[in-house]
């Protein structure tokens, strides 16, 4: 009787929590911490201002950055540059840069150039006086065919001796651009 | 049962007898469950006033008896007092079986039986209660790998999960205390949520031998139980206590049993658990610091025929995982997999920090039994389990301490049992099964979800049969049957859902489609049948032999199925593939054991061939904006595996032994022609150990771990691009570390506190000569080297 009573109780128990089980659809999850965009303004004292920009459309999705570069920097000049990254699967889309200047201390961007005489510096600072990089001046000095490569890393170790390998942390985005400096046109 | 059998038997075979009085009866006393003599039982033979006792194996003798049939009674300390009628004529001998409740360990410490619904045909392989004790501040991963042919696939050093004959996660299931495990399972770095210290005895199944539970344990079954209570009027407890130097970290357990001689028992226990970081021999290991607080209770009614019991049981605990494992792209892990020492060291700290994973898991559970007579006996079991899981990565601004992972999974089983004589010698056990499950992946972390949203039924139905042929010889068979139904909620990336072709394929899943991704509903629903046949030969007292054949199915889990996009904590995209269907593993083994004496050993060859086996595998690099990643694609392939597995102990002197074991697993891919990842190497253990119960039972013993380098593995080394320098560079992520060797030293001694009460005060030291190693098991070994070594100061109080 005892074990009859138990299995009852036992199979209605079971009944209940299946029966609950809803079909409500599950809410959509947009990555937050997704970066789509980093578009790199770089503004001479005088003329056009030249945009570096990567764009993903799904971030870890199938779908491939596109690189795309406005135009031919010139050499002699001193470019004043800024990084703006954001998350456009939201909408509107967040603006990352903010939160990773809020969280100087954390992040660092790192610059490289393949083929192209090019300086960098740093134009912006942590808390600590150590880089942080969303600011920063580029003196293209000589023409040329090569590439500059952006990273931002997430946690490295600060201060570094400027290589990646030093750095170490992890990659938030690092994108690769084509880019020509002409000779100034006289 | 079969002293219910028993009796029916003698009861039915009561012949007319004549008088002549010089006959005599030669009888063995022996553990109903697993045949061990029982000595210091006591006979009455009629209406004797004065007893036999039987000697140290079992045995006892009745001289100058006549032709006639007498009732024996056998008393035993632990045993329930059973009376047999034995019918003697001439020369008779008799086994009599009792039902051995319980097994006096050092005092009053009970060690629970396995007994029952595992297979009588495969060797099963049980860790003695000493061996848990002295892996109580470790894990059950750890624990098991001390069998011959179990590893410990790693995730650092804390994450241990067991592989069993070159097999692991879905394939290796876990029973606890009655209860199949229901947790995230298909995870590498998913250990099984179990504390070591609430189990009484810990028995390994190289195979599919538990089909009362499942038919889709391709590698084995694990199962633990919780300490048994006695049958008597009683209170006692334990307390372990362990301090360690690496780590620099305690684990304290206490455990209290309260059982009367009405049948009724009550055990509480708990175990607290507190590791810092833990060190390599040249540096700190960073954020692998472990904190665990588990508790267990127990109530029941144990009668001779019916029972009650109540369990629950909680396991909570937080994971730090190695800083420098934390990665973002290929290239970082390029520049890890090139340094030497990791990447990320730091001070010495108790804090817990991301990356870290946090798991809850609840288990409740009611049984109930009945004995009926010339039925059987009849068990019906109701569980619940919830088991939580958060896993925290390196995150940035306001998502900074939310979990990129929040997992749910609630399962009800509902199981009713039915063990049966058929005929005497003929014992048949079957049963069915339902359960329920549910998985809710919580959309708050931000962070597309790695597993969906399910629900699963299963239903399930078995037999088990068993035939003692005669002395030698037992048969068993048993078959299974599954039915698995999901019902999924989906959102695919739509870009990977027309790549896959999955829109010409399944368009009648798609219930929403969105800007970058698209919901789908999917309907799976697996029929799996699974079957057991083996037979165990007992050449005499000393040899068996036992011959096992399995087919094993298993639905493919969640994770094969519906993976899709970046594993934050792995570093790399893993996808699974909607279309793949059950694998099905064949499994042919043999024991041969010699299992008596000072020289005893058990050799095990086995073959599995899988069909349909689901690996994952890199397949390329994905490029995303933040560069490139490695993709790791599901696949099902046709797999092979061969071993042996080969123990071996030899008993020198009455206080010297040498315990040898060794096992070798060979796995390839047969379609690809290929090695197959992850199998554990060569490897091999010896110990000796001088154990003397004279004085104060000091146990000193030294043993040597050796493991070879693996040298079959496949190349899965993939090109990387290097961006800036238009350049392609290799990724070596394949082959496996040299080979090591490790020494650990053990000593032990009792010193009696009270009447009943024990203290035992222990030693250890693991990787005694510091050695520096990786291990090719251990996932987090392209980081940092394995543990340094560790000094063990261990505390054991019996009240």
């Amino acid at each position: 009787m005892k074990h009859l009573h138990l299995f009852s109780i036992a199979v209605l128990t079971s009944l209940l929590f299946t029966a609950c089980s809803d079909d409500d659809t599950p809410e959509m999850v947009h990555e937050e911490e997704v970066i789509t965009t980093m578009t790199i303004t770089l503004t001479p004292e005088d003329g056009d201002p030249v945009t570096l920009k990567i764009y993903d459309e799904d971030a870890e999705g199938d779908t491939d950055p596109v690189n795309t570069v406005s135009g031919d920097l010139i050499a002699g000049l001193v470019y004043t540059g800024s990084i703006e990254l954001l998350n456009e699967t939201e909408d509107p889309a967040e603006d990352i840069t903010e939160e990773i200047e809020e969280e100087d201390e954390e992040h660092q961007f790192f610059y490289a150039s393949d083929g192209l005489d090019v300086t960098f510096d740093y134009g912006n600072f942590d808390v600590n006086d150590n880089p942080l990089g969303t600011a920063f001046t580029l003196t293209a000095n000589d023409a040329g065919t090569g590439t500059l490569t952006f990273t931002l890393k997430h946690e490295p170790k600060k201060p570094n001796d400027g290589s990646l390998e030093d750095a170490g942390g992890s990659t938030d985005i690092t994108a690769t651009f084509d880019v020509t400096i002409v000779e100034a046109s006289m | 049962m079969r002293t219910h059998a028993l009796w029916v038997l003698l009861l039915s075979s009561i012949p007319a007898l004549s008088q002549t009085c010089c006959n005599s009866l030669c009888c063995t006393v022996t553990d109903l469950h697993d045949g061990s003599c029982l000595s210091g039982a006591s006979l009455f033979i009629g209406t004797a006033k004065t007893p036999v006792v039987t000697d140290h194996e079992g045995k006892f003798t009745f001289s100058n008896l006549c032709k006639d049939t007498y009732v024996v009674t056998v008393m035993h300390p632990y045993c329930q007092t059973t009376t047999f009628k034995i019918e003697v004529k001439g020369q008779t001998s008799k086994t009599l079986r009792l039902e051995h409740h319980l097994e006096e360990l050092n005092q009053i410490i009970i060690e629970g039986k396995k007994q029952g619904h595992t297979s009588k045909t495969l060797q099963k392989q049980t860790l003695s209660k000493k061996t848990l004790e002295a892996h109580h501040n470790s894990s059950i991963g750890d624990a098991l790998s001390n069998l011959s042919g179990v590893s410990s696939l790693k995730t650092g050093s804390t994450i241990a999960k067991p592989l069993i004959n070159g097999l692991h996660s879905s394939r290796v299931v876990t029973i606890s205390n009655g209860v199949r495990m229901e947790a995230q399972e298909w995870g590498v770095e998913h250990a099984p949520n179990l504390d070591i210290n609430s189990i009484g005895s810990l028995t390994l199944i190289k195979g599919a031998g538990a089909l009362q539970y499942s038919g889709d344990a391709l590698g084995g079954v694990i199962i633990a139980e919780a300490p048994k209570a006695p049958v008597k009027d009683s209170l006692y407890g334990k307390t372990l206590f362990t301090m360690a130097s690496n780590g620099r970290g305690s684990t304290l357990s206490s455990e209290l049993t309260k059982s009367t001689q009405s049948g009724w028992h009550a055990t509480a226990q708990g175990t607290l658990k507190h590791f810092g970081d833990f060190e390599a021999p040249d540096y700190l290991l960073s954020n692998t610091g472990l904190s665990e607080h588990n508790a267990s209770f127990s109530v029941g009614l144990n009668r001779f025929n019916h029972g009650i019991e109540a369990y629950y049981s909680l396991f909570k605990t937080d994971i730090g995982i190695l800083r420098a494992a934390h990665l973002g792209n290929s290239q970082d892990l390029n520049r890890a997999i090139n340094s030497t020492t990791p990447l990320i060291i730091n001070d010495f700290s108790y804090r817990i920090n991301a990356p870290k994973q946090a798991v809850t898991h609840h288990l409740a559970k009611i049984k109930g039994f009945k004995e009926f007579e010339r039925f059987g006996k009849l068990t019906l079991q109701y569980d619940f389990q919830r088991n939580q899981r958060l896993e925290y990565d390196i995150r940035r601004g306001a998502d900074r301490d939310k979990a990129s992972m929040d997992l749910e999974l609630d399962t009800h089983t509902l199981m009713l049992d039915l063990e049966t004589h058929l005929h005497p010698v003929l014992q048949l056990k079957t049963g069915i099964m339902g359960r329920h499950q549910n998985n809710f992946a919580d959309p708050k972390t931000g962070v597309r979800r790695l597993i969906p949203d399910f629900d699963k039924f299963d239903l399930g139905m078995y037999a088990i049969a068993d035939f003692q042929l005669d002395d030698q010889w037992l048969l068993e068979a048993g078959m299974r049957f599954d039915y698995t139904s999901m019902d999924v909620f989906k959102y695919y990336y739509s870009s990977f859902w027309e790549n896959r072709n999955y829109d010409q394929l399944y368009p009648e899943l798609v219930v929403e489609e969105f800007k970058t991704q698209i919901l789908t509903r999917p309907q799976l629903n697996y029929k799996n049948g699974s079957g057991t046949f083996g037979a165990t030969y007992s050449f005499n007292e000393a040899y068996k032999l036992f011959l096992h054949c399995s087919i094993a199915a298993r639905a493919p889990n969640p994770s094969e199925l519906f993976s899709e996009g970046l594993h934050h904590s792995a570093a790399r995209i893993e996808l699974g593939d909607l279309r793949f269907n059950s694998e099905i593993g064949r499994k042919a083994s043999l024991t041969f054991q010699r299992h008596r004496g000072t020289f005893t050993f058990s050799v095990s060859p086995y073959i599995n061939t899988i069909s349909d086996f689901i690996l994952i595998e890199p397949t390329g690099s994905e490029l995303t904006i933040r560069g490139a990643f490695p993709v790791w694609e599901y696949r099902q392939t046709n797999a092979q595996l061969l071993g042996l597995d080969a123990d071996a102990s030899v008993q020198f002197s009455k206080t010297m032994r040498f315990n040898h074991q060794s096992s070798l697993v060979k796995g390839y891919d047969r379609t690809r022609k290929q090695p197959l990842i992850s199998m554990p190497p060569v490897n091999t253990s010896n110990e000796i150990v001088y154990q003397n119960t004279a004085c104060n039972n000091l146990q000193l013993s030294l043993q040597s771990a050796y493991f070879f380098r693996q040298n079959e593995y496949p190349n899965n080394n993939f090109d990387l691009y290097i961006p800036a320098t238009k350049t392609w560079e290799t990724l070596d992520v394949s082959t496996p570390p040299q080979a090591y060797h490790l020494l650990n030293l053990n000593a032990s001694i009792e010193f009696k506190t009270t009447q009943t009460g024990t203290l035992t005060l222990g030693l250890g030291i693991t990787n005694l000569l510091n050695r520096s190693y990786r291990n090719y098991l251990n996932r987090l070994r392209y980081y940092a080297d394995d543990l340094g070594r560790n000094f063990l100061l261990n505390l054991k109080l019996n009240y």
